[in-house]
Order: structure tokens, then C-alpha cells, then sequence
């Protein structure tokens, strides 16, 4: 029996029972997948690097595992999209970096051993910004990406190839990672679903670090199951990761299949609201908060006093960590090297390298951190932005004493323009207002679509947080609120994408 | 605190090794004054919301401790591979340009 | 440039107006299986970047693991030194660009040091001293440049360099003194004890062979001069891996002179690093920093803490060996020697020797009477360190127990550990083939006696009269008639055996 749907915009799901049922085979997905790569990605530019030769011989094997009557993991021969911040052995990562130009890393993260372990199919690496710093994909020392629904505006970042290549059907699955809401900024502004998992949750070895202690990879798909099925395959404990948390991986995919908030109670964020808000924004979320009370949760307001500080305390950790990472960057074992011409010194050559080799965002933060860890304002900067995160945590542990999972908006905004924010770095690192907090204290947040904003059409996202390791109640949530509001319109929020 | 100047910039660049044109330390000295001044709320957070309480510093979410692996080797990287994506490679070695001399 | 030594004030002269106060700062490379963070090997002389992985070369993406037996030997070293071990302690990292350094960060411990506040005492000119420890924490190692191009194997001049990063992530312990004051004129004897008894200390934990000449152990020597009676220490210099005991103490002797002449100019020292000179013992200043070096230190992100349960920090402390100070002071009370002897003993590097000579059935006063006579003296000869003399405690023991069951005396022992030494074998070998056998057969000595009585009747009538001053003729006689082989006692009792009858 053949596949009916059109394999593009099936399911993640869907694929893997048709693959395995033998209706379709992997090869066919991945071929139809990337097919429409090559027919949109030109306009979506959501790939940096597109293997098919690599996803056609994964596909192959899956086939050949199946004909041979093996039994095929539940994303087996499902294409994704990995962001370019994974290394995989032998294929390109650049982390969207000039100065990474050409790397081809030695080794498989363990995020990218556990797809093929899967035998999940990767298609290719996506376009970020710079090492994951920026809000809007404009960073890309590779071009901008741009949002399939509105081919002029942002997708979100830093992980905005990734929804991208979602939200214009190039691919059912994605990876992204989440340092200050790039997993699930960059949903919320192209109409999917992204997860940053309990910090610990999932493995970042071979995760090309930004800021160590805030960065997550998590799972981008078009539906919240597609996500946990997701998740399920790439969490769990890896001795090569010390943040690794050695504990079983909550049950997302039995949570998301619950799909039910029946007596859960949910905390609707007050900071975030209000000024600054979009008005379509804002009555979406609230919409939704509506839809969660009426599917029988109880809703409460609550009081984080601390969150108004987050962002200020992220611009600070973030930048800290990041201007050590980056340090390693320095033309001696990889990647660039410019001015290397046998007068200059070792010194001038890692200087002009790096000069050339990052674009202005990383520079700035890299300038940032180090001002932030010197000696003279540790304490002021650097040390109160630890004690913020501290606060934060303490915020949240009061709220979820409480209720069961916090609500807000994932980001105050739609999709804006593109250009429109590159030349006022404070109102671009707004975009991650309401997503900062949950970083800062390691636990667990999803953004799924809510509807359109009525002023402008576009995607608008609502953010779901849950306690660490507790990353099950996001899938509960997310899964229910997304039945509830397809029934509401007819079909899934993402059915159709304007511009392509 | 911050009115930050092209000089302390140019402090920074030098420390982080990045060899920044005249424009671009006049441009990060505007831009991280403006960040700066914005981001300084958090000794203001840790006094108002404090309010007098000890607060510890977090640098880390997670509440691990003792993290670690036994002495027991891995598999190393084969040398040509790694090599083979360095700038420059001599002799199973990375070359790199000549260091400034400590003697 | 050197400093010379042409315009220095004589060692004696910088003593008799200043107080030298120094700080030592030790590194030694533990003996692990894998590196600190990584499970690559550890092992010497592999071909360059072999023992690399993505971790220890700092690729994009890897992390670090930290090695348990690393956190072991630490607390262990600690424990040796008397230290208080951290309850909770971190890594931190301390940021710098190397070409060296992989990811242009050292991962290391900052604030947070895994032992703290500890001594050890060290003997010296005659007397012991407290060193107290500030610390010893943990870190890992850099890797190698050879420098290519201009004079041979220098930084200076180089035209480039190569790196190998095998070395690149060994874990190592720093161990760093509070100011070590009141030496006076024994500060760089002081230093150079000090480094030896670590270097003991760490070699009885079994954590490291701590070898300088391999670079497994180093010290930086910091020194400083005040006026006599003066409280506040003096700027100091940082005189950077120092890698043998001897240097330690030339490098030591060599900045206090140093720092002298420059105060006695009424200039000040210039706080710098410097680096140690073999060739003619003398210190040279780093390359100077246009700014103040400032390594943004803060917590690893990519680590969590080590906070040891007391009850492993117990059971570690029930390991630990009899320390070498402890050790020393129990063979001496065994072997019933002087202080003086004692030390005598460890300046010619014989404890161990003597030890073992001992474990395999030689009497105490017998190993040490061979190993601090007949054998000092050869190697002192050979100019070669008691240990690299080509005999073996097993055949020193082997003589010790000949000449014990009357089958070797003195003068045929010396013989034997002569033959030892030229390489003729084993003391039985050596024996057998030089033919050197005491006389043991009584007939053949009767014989030799009846000669010599023979040979001198006065002095045989005399004996036989009463008078046994004569013995020693005839015995004399017999001792040549037997090329020495004999046994003198049995030889006079034989002999009045023979008279009185
Ligand atoms: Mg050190
Ligand atoms: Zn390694």
C-alpha cells in the first residue's frame, strides 16, 4: 500500500509508521525531502550544507535493515535537519563562523552518534547565527536565513535555519540548541514547536559550546509528539558530558500521547506582559491561557520579581563564558588562519585571524565577557549576574511549589523585519526576554504556535516552563493545548506557508 | 559605572587577540557603553531584591558534584586526520608562526 | 640577557644586609594512566600528537571528564603535606593565549584549591625546618614547541614552531609554600631540601616518579631581599621551571646576589619572571608584558565541583605510606647511627640501598659498613652516584652472607665486589673463577702451620713458652703461604692449638 500524504508535509510520526509498514521507503522520503530542499531552499536558505550522499546511503541502509526483516527504531528513515553547531564526523560544521570555514571535525557529538544510532536520516547542516549568538539568523557569516511565511522577515535565532527548513517543509525534524531561547525563539516566530530540555538533559559533547553552563540542544519539529519522539532519541546520560544528568529521561513521548491538563495547575508569568508586548501577541497568549482553563486547569498569576533582571544577568554569563570558548579559535590547530606570512608573530596571526574571522556580534560579546571577568569588575559584573541567576532559581522554585508548569509568551514580538534590528543590539536581545530565565536556572521550556497574530499574520508562540527533569509536563501541555487549538481552527497552525 | 573608552576597548581587543580597526574601537566603545550601562542593573537587582539576605553566586544550574571518569584509556584521534585539518602541519606536528621569544 | 656575575656582590656580602624570603612553586606531573580531563595515554616518548583526542586539542564541541585517580592522588599528596582537604572545591578556569595551550585556557583551580594549609619539614645545614604549604591544587599541562630556525631549539629567533600535544592535558598538582622566612644564609640549602623531600614525599605516595630531569617535576623560585629587621617582604622575582635539585639552589643563591646588588644601587627589583641559565648558573628576565597580565579567572563551566566525602578522605589518609621524613627517623633508631651518620647516609643516596641489601638477610651494620666504605669510595672514583654502580643489593648481601659463614674475609670480600664490578659475575662467580675461597680445609692450614713453626722456631719456642706476641709471625706466614685465603682466627686457634700441645 502506498503513502497517500504528501511525504513533505507529513508527520515525523506519520513517516516512520509508513516506512516501517513498508508503505514508503526511506529512500523515497529523503529523496522527496531533498527535492524540496532544492526547489526552496534558494529563497529559504536554511541549509549551509546540504549531504545528500550521506542521507541517500542512511536511507539505503534503513531500507536494507527493513528487507531484512530487522526492526527499525521509532524515527528510522525520518530526514532531519541538524544545526551547525553538532559536529559529525567529516561533514562540515561551520557554527555559521567564517573563521570554521572548511572544518571538518574528527569526531560525531554524541547528539549526532545517537540520530544515526536511530538511524535517523540527516539531511544536511543548518545556517545559525554566528556560535549561536543573536536572535534573528542575520549573524550567519553565510547570509541570512529568511521566514518562510514572510520571506522579508527574520526566523527566529539563533537556531533559525533549523525552523526554517520546518516551516517550509525541507525537513519533518530538527536539532537546535537553546543558550538563551534559539530553540525556542526562533519557533515561536515560524509557527513550530521547539524544546530546550532540562539543562543536563541532553549531551553537549560535540555541541560547539557558546556559554557552557546555559547551552541545551534540544528537539524542532511541526508537532509537539514529533518533538518528544525527538527528544526521547536524543536525551539521556553521556559520560563524556560532566553536566550530564545520569537520571532516566522523563516520559515525553507517553506525556505527549496523554496530551491532558485535567487538575494540572498552570502559572501565567506577570512579567511578562504588558508593555512591550505585542497587542496580537498578547491576546493569542491569552487565547490560549483561556483554551488551557477550559481543557480543566487552573490558572493562577504569578510573581517573578527576579525575571526583569534576567536579561541583564544573561548579557553578562553569556558573554563571560563565551569569550573563553571562543578562545580556542586561534588558527594554530584549525579552521582560518590569515597573516601567517613568516614575519608576523604568533601573536599578530591569532589577532588578525580572529579580526577576520568573527563578525561583529561575537566580537562584541567576546569584548563584553572579557570586560566582565576582569579583574576590578568580576565582582560588580560577572558576580552579581551570578547571584541574579541565584535569585532566578529561587523564583522559580517558589512558583513551582505552587503550580505545575509556568505560561508566558516565548517572545514579545513576531517576526521582524530583516535589518531591522541589526544596528541596536539592545532591542535584538529583547527578542529573548521571556526565554532567558529558564537558561539561567536550567530547567525545562517548550514554545508551540498559538495561532496568528491578527495585525500582521504572522506565527505567535507560547511558552510552556517546567521544573528540571520534569520536562514530561511540557509535552502534557503543549500536546493538549495543540489538539485543543487545531480543533478550534480546523487544521494544524501550520498547514499552509504563505510565500512558498 | 560604565562611559566606557576607545582606549579600555582597545585593552580588551588586545587581551581577547583581536586586531580592531580605529572605526571598529570607536563603534564597540559607543555600543558596549550602551550595553554596559544596561546590563550594570544587576548589582541593583542584588541589592533591592536581596533585600540585606546573603546570596551565594550560581555558576552552575545543575546541583552535581563529583563528576568523574575512571583512569582508563580511550581511543585516541588518528594524528593525520587531526593534521590534515590544521593551517599548516610539519613533521606530525602543528607549525605555527614563530613565538615571540621568552629568552 | 644574563645577568652577569662579574658585578655581584659576593654571596656572603648580599647575606650580611638583607633577609632572602622565598616562595616555592612545584609542579609535578601525576602518574596516571590517562590525562586529567581525557582518557588519552600519558605514556613518555610516544611519536608526536598520538596520544591526542578531541578533548586534550581543544576541537570545537569537546569537553572534559575529570580523572578520579587524579582527584585520588591529590588528596593523597594533600593528606602527605599535612593539609586540610577541601570540602567542596572547584576548577576554574585561568585565561591566557598560548600556542601551547589548546582551548588558550588552563584549566586549573583558582580560590578553590583542593588542599590547603599544610607543612612539611625538611632537614638542613644541620637542623629542621617547617615549610608551611599554602595549597596544592590541580591542573593539567601544556603542550610541547620545538622551536625551528635560528640558534638551535630557542624561543628566540625561531622562525616558527612545531607543536605536539601529547603532553597537552597530564594532569598536574601545584604545590605552593607560604613565604618561607628565617633561612638567612641557608635559604637556597633550605630550598633545594625542600624540593628533595618533596620529591620523596611524592615518589614513597606512588603518584609519580617525579623525575626532573624528564620535566615531571619543576619549580618556580620566588625570591625577595628586605633589610635586616625590616617586616615587609621585598618586590620578588619568579625564576620559572627550575629542573633539578642543584639548579634550584644555584638559581636560589644566584637572585639573592641579584636582587642585593639592585638594592644595594638604591634601585628597585622589578617584579618579573625570570629563567635559569645551566650553562653558567646565572637568571635572565622573561619576555616583558606591555600590560599586566589579568587571567579572568572564573568557574569552569563545564565541570561540576569535587567535594570528597570525609569518610574517602579517611580511608585515603589510612593509605598513605610511612612518609620519608618518618621513614628516616625509624632506620635511623634501627641501625643505631648518629645523626651525623645518618645524614651522611642520605647525602650519598644510600637509604634505599641499604634497606634493600638489609630485606635480603644482610645485618644492618654489615650493609651500610659496605655500602658507606668500599662502595662510596669506588663510586666517588667513578665519579657515578652510589645507585649507578654496576652491583645490586641482592649481590652486596650475597658477599655480606660469605663473609658471615667464615667463607670470605675482608680483604677477599674487597676482591669479590672488585670482580662484581669489573662485570665477572655474581659474587659466587666471582669467587669460583678468581679462586678466592678461604681456606677452610684445617689439614691444609695444619700443614701451612707446621711450616711456618718450621720456618721460625724462635718464635714457635717463645709461644710455647707463654709468650703469644710471636703468634702473629707465624700467623703472618701462614696468611702468605695461603695468598691470604685463610681464616686468621681459626688460624691462630689452630696454630695454639698446635703449640700448647
Ligand atoms: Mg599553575
Ligand atoms: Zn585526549
Amino acid at each position: 500500500m502506498a503513502f497517500d500524504g504528501d511525504l513533505t508535509k507529513s508527520t515525523a510520526a506519520a513517516l516512520a509508521a509508513a516506512i516501517k509498514a513498508g508503505d514508503v521507503s526511506a529512500t523515497e522520503v529523503a529523496q522527496a525531502h531533498l527535492d524540496r530542499i532544492a526547489k526552496v531552499d534558494e529563497k529559504v536558505h536554511a541549509f549551509l550544507h546540504v549531504d545528500a550522499d550521506g542521507a541517500l546511503a542512511k536511507a539505503a541502509e534503513v531500507d536494507a535493515k527493513r528487507a531484512r526483516g530487522e526492526q527499525l527504531g521509532p524515527l528510522a528513515g525520518v530526514p532531519l535537519a541538524l544545526k551547525d553547531v553538532f559536529t559529525m564526523k567529516g561533514v562540515p560544521t561551520t557554527c555559521g563562523s567564517k573563521i570554521l570555514e572548511g572544518w571538518r571535525p574528527p569526531y560525531d557529538a554524541t547528539v549526532t552518534r545517537k540520530l544515526r544510532e536511530a538511524d535517523v536520516v540527516i539531511l544536511g547542516k543548518t545556517n545559525m547565527d554566528e556560535f549561536a549568538m543573536g536572535s534573528s539568523t542575520e549573524n550567519s557569516a553565510y547570509g541570512v536565513t529568511r521566514n518562510p511565511w514572510d520571506l522579508t522577515r527574520i526566523p527566529g535565532g539563533s537556531g533559525g535555519g533549523s525552523s526554517a527548513s520546518l516551516a517550509a517543509y525541507e525537513a519533518p525534524l530538527a536539532i537546535g540548541t537553546d543558550t538563551g531561547g534559539s530553540i525556542r525563539q526562533p519557533a515561536s516566530v515560524t509557527g513550530t514547536v521547539g524544546v530546550k530540555p532540562t539543562y543536563g538533559g541532553v549531551s553537549r559533547y560535540g555541541l560547539v559550546a557558546f556559554s557552557s553552563s546555559l547551552d541545551q540542544g534540544g528537539p524542532c519539529a511541526r508537532t509537539v509528539l514529533d518533538a518528544a519522539l525527538l527528544h526521547a532519541a536524543i536525551a539521556g546520560h553521556d559520560p563524556l558530558d560532566s553536566t550530564s544528568i545520569d537520571q532516566p529521561v522523563p516520559d515525553v513521548v507517553g506525556a505527549a500521547k496523554l496530551a491532558d491538563v485535567k487538575g494540572m495547575k498552570v502559572g501565567v508569568v506577570k512579567q511578562f506582559d504588558g508593555e512591550g508586548y505585542q497587542d496580537g501577541v498578547r491576546s493569542r497568549f491569552h487565547e490560549a491561557v483561556d483554551q488551557l482553563r477550559g481543557l480543566g486547569a487552573t490558572v493562577v498569576e504569578v510573581d517573578c520579581p527576579s525575571f526583569d533582571y534576567a536579561l541583564a544577568a544573561y548579557y553578562l554569563i553569556a558573554p563571560s563564558e563565551c569569550s573563553s570558548n571562543l578562545a580556542r579559535f586561534d588558527a594554530m590547530r584549525y579552521g582560518l588562519r590569515i597573516g601567517d606570512d613568516g614575519v608576523n608573530g604568533v601573536e599578530e596571526v591569532m589577532a588578525l585571524t580572529r579580526e577576520a574571522g568573527f563578525g561583529p556580534e561575537v566580537k562584541r560579546r567576546i569584548m563584553l565577557g572579557t570586560y566582565a571577568l576582569s579583574s576590578g569588575y568580576y565582582d560588580a559584573y560577572y558576580g552579581s549576574a551570578q547571584q541574579v541567576r541565584t535569585l532566578i532559581m529561587r523564583d522559580f522554585d517558589r512558583a513551582f511549589a505552587d503550580v505545575d508548569v509556568l505560561v508566558s509568551p516565548t517572545t514579545p514580538t513576531t517576526a521582524f523585519k530583516i535589518g531591522e534590528r541589526v544596528d541596536d543590539p539592545m532591542a535584538m536581545y529583547l527578542a529573548d526576554l521571556c526565554t532567558i530565565p529558564t537558561n539561567l536556572a536550567g530547567n525545562a521550556g517548550m514554545s508551540i504556535p498559538v495561532g496568528l497574530a491578527p495585525e500582521d499574520g504572522l506565527p505567535v508562540g507560547l511558552q510552556i516552563i517546567a521544573p528540571s527533569m520534569a520536562d514530561d509536563r511540557l509535552y502534557r501541555v503543549g500536546a493538549a493545548l495543540e489538539a485543543a487549538l487545531n480543533t478550534t481552527w480546523g487544521h494544524p497552525l501550520i498547514e499552509e506557508v504563505p510565500s512558498l | 559605572m560604565p562611559a566606557i573608552t576607545r582606549e579600555e576597548v582597545a585593552h580588551l581587543a588586545r587581551l581577547s587577540r583581536l586586531d580592531l580597526s580605529e572605526d571598529e574601537l570607536v563603534h564597540y566603545a559607543e555600543q558596549l557603553d550602551v550595553i554596559l550601562g544596561s546590563v550594570a542593573r544587576v548589582s541593583e537587582a542584588v541589592q533591592q531584591l536581596g533585600q540585606g539576605q546573603d546570596i551565594p553566586p550560581t555558576s552552575h544550574a545543575l546541583p552535581l558534584v563529583n563528576v568523574t571518569r575512571p583512569d582508563v584509556e580511550r581511543p585516541c584521534l588518528d594524528p593525520a586526520e587531526v593534521l590534515a585539518q590544521a593551517p599548516a602541519a610539519q613533521d606530525q606536528r602543528f607549525r605555527v608562526p614563530r613565538i615571540l621569544g621568552e629568552d | 640577557m644574563s645577568t652577569s656575575t662579574v658585578n655581584l656582590p659576593s654571596y656572603e656580602d648580599a647575606l650580611a644586609s638583607y633577609d632572602p624570603v622565598m616562595g616555592l612553586e612545584v609542579h609535578v606531573e601525576l602518574g596516571t594512566a590517562t590525562k586529567m580531563f581525557c582518557g588519552c595515554p600519558t605514556g613518555f616518548g610516544a611519536d608526536p600528537n598520538t596520544q591526542t583526542c578531541p578533548t586534550c586539542l581543544g576541537l570545537p564541541g569537546s569537553l572534559p571528564v575529570v580523572n578520579a585517580t587524579a582527584i585520588e592522588s591529590a588528596i593523597r599528596i594533600g593528606l602527605a603535606l599535612n593539609c586540610d582537604i577541601a570540602e567542596w572545591c572547584r576548577f576554574a578556569r585561568k585565561n591566557y593565549f598560548y600556542p601551547d595551550m589548546p582551548k588558550n585556557f588552563q584549566t586549573s583551580q583558582y580560590d578553590e584549591p583542593i588542599a590547603f594549609n599544610g607543612y612539611l619539614d625538611v632537614e638542613a645545614a644541620g637542623r629542621t625546618w617547617r615549610i608551611e604549604i599554602e595549597r596544592a591544587h590541580m591542573e593539567e599541562d601544556t603542550g610541547k614547541s620545538t622551536h625551528v630556525g635560528g640558534a638551535t631549539g630557542r624561543i628566540h629567533g625561531a622562525e616558527y614552531s612545531l607543536v605536539d600535544y601529547n603532553r597537552a592535558g597530564i594532569p598536574l598538582i601545584e604545590i605552593v609554600t607560604k613565604p618561607i622566612t628565617g633561612t638567612g644564609e641557608h635559604a637556597p640549602e633550605v630550598a633545594k631540601a625542600y624540593v628533595a623531600e618533596l620529591r620523596e614525599l611524592i615518589k614513597a605516595l606512588g603518584v609519580s616518579e617525579a623525575r626532573m630531569e624528564l620535566g615531571q617535576m619543576r619549580c618556580d623560585a620566588n625570591v625577595s631581599l628586605r633589610p635586616h629587621g625590616r617586616e615587609k617582604f621585598g618586590t620578588r622575582s619568579e625564576t620559572k621551571n627550575v629542573n633539578s635539585l642543584r639548579s634550584v639552589e644555584r638559581a636560589v643563591a644566584f637572585e639573592i646576589r641579584r636582587h642585593a646588588a639592585v638594592l644595594d644601587a638604591g634601585d628597585t627589583v622589578v617584579q618579573e619572571t625570570r629563567h635559569f641559565h645551566e650553562n653558567d648558573g646565572t637568571t635572565s628576565p622573561g619576555r616583558v608584558k606591555e600590560e599586566a597580565e589579568d587571567y579572568r579567572y572564573f568557574p569552569e563551566p563545564d565541570l561540576v565541583p569535587v567535594a570528597p566525602a570525609r569518610e574517602w578522605v579517611q580511608e585515603l589518609r589510612g593509605t598513605l605510606p610511612e612518609l620519608p621524613g618518618a621513614r628516616r627517623k625509624r632506620l635511623q633508631a634501627e641501625w643505631g647511627v648518629t645523626d651525623h651518620d645518618m645524614q651522611s647516609i642520605l647525602n650519598a643516596g644510600a637509604v634505599d640501598l641499604i634497606v634493600e641489601t638489609v630485606s635480603l638477610g644482610a645485618a644492618a651494620d654489615q650493609a651500610r659498613k659496605w655500602w658507606m666504605g668500599e662502595l662510596a669510595r669506588r663510586a666517588n672514583e667513578a665519579e657515578v652516584d652510589l645507585g649507578a654502580l654496576p652491583i645490586t643489593p641482592a649481590q652486596v648481601a650475597e658477599v655480606v652472607a660469605l663473609t658471615a659463614a667464615g667463607k670470605l674475609n675482608d680483604k677477599l670480600a674487597r676482591q669479590v665486589i672488585e670482580g662484581v664490578l669489573a662485570g665477572e659475575g655474581s659474587p659466587q662467580d666471582v669467587v669460583a673463577k678468581r679462586g678466592l675461597a678461604v681456606v677452610s680445609d684445617d689439614g691444609a692450614l695444619l700443614a701451612a702451620i707446621d711450616e711456618a713453626v718450621a720456618a721460625f722456631p724462635d718464635a714457635a719456642e717463645k709461644v710455647r713458652g707463654g709468650n703469644q706476641g710471636p703468634a702473629g709471625q707465624l700467623i703472618g706466614a701462614v696468611m702468605k703461604a695461603t695468598r691470604g685465603q685463610a681464616d686468621a682466627a681459626r688460624v691462630r686457634e689452630l696454630l695454639l692449638k698446635r703449640l700448647s700441645s
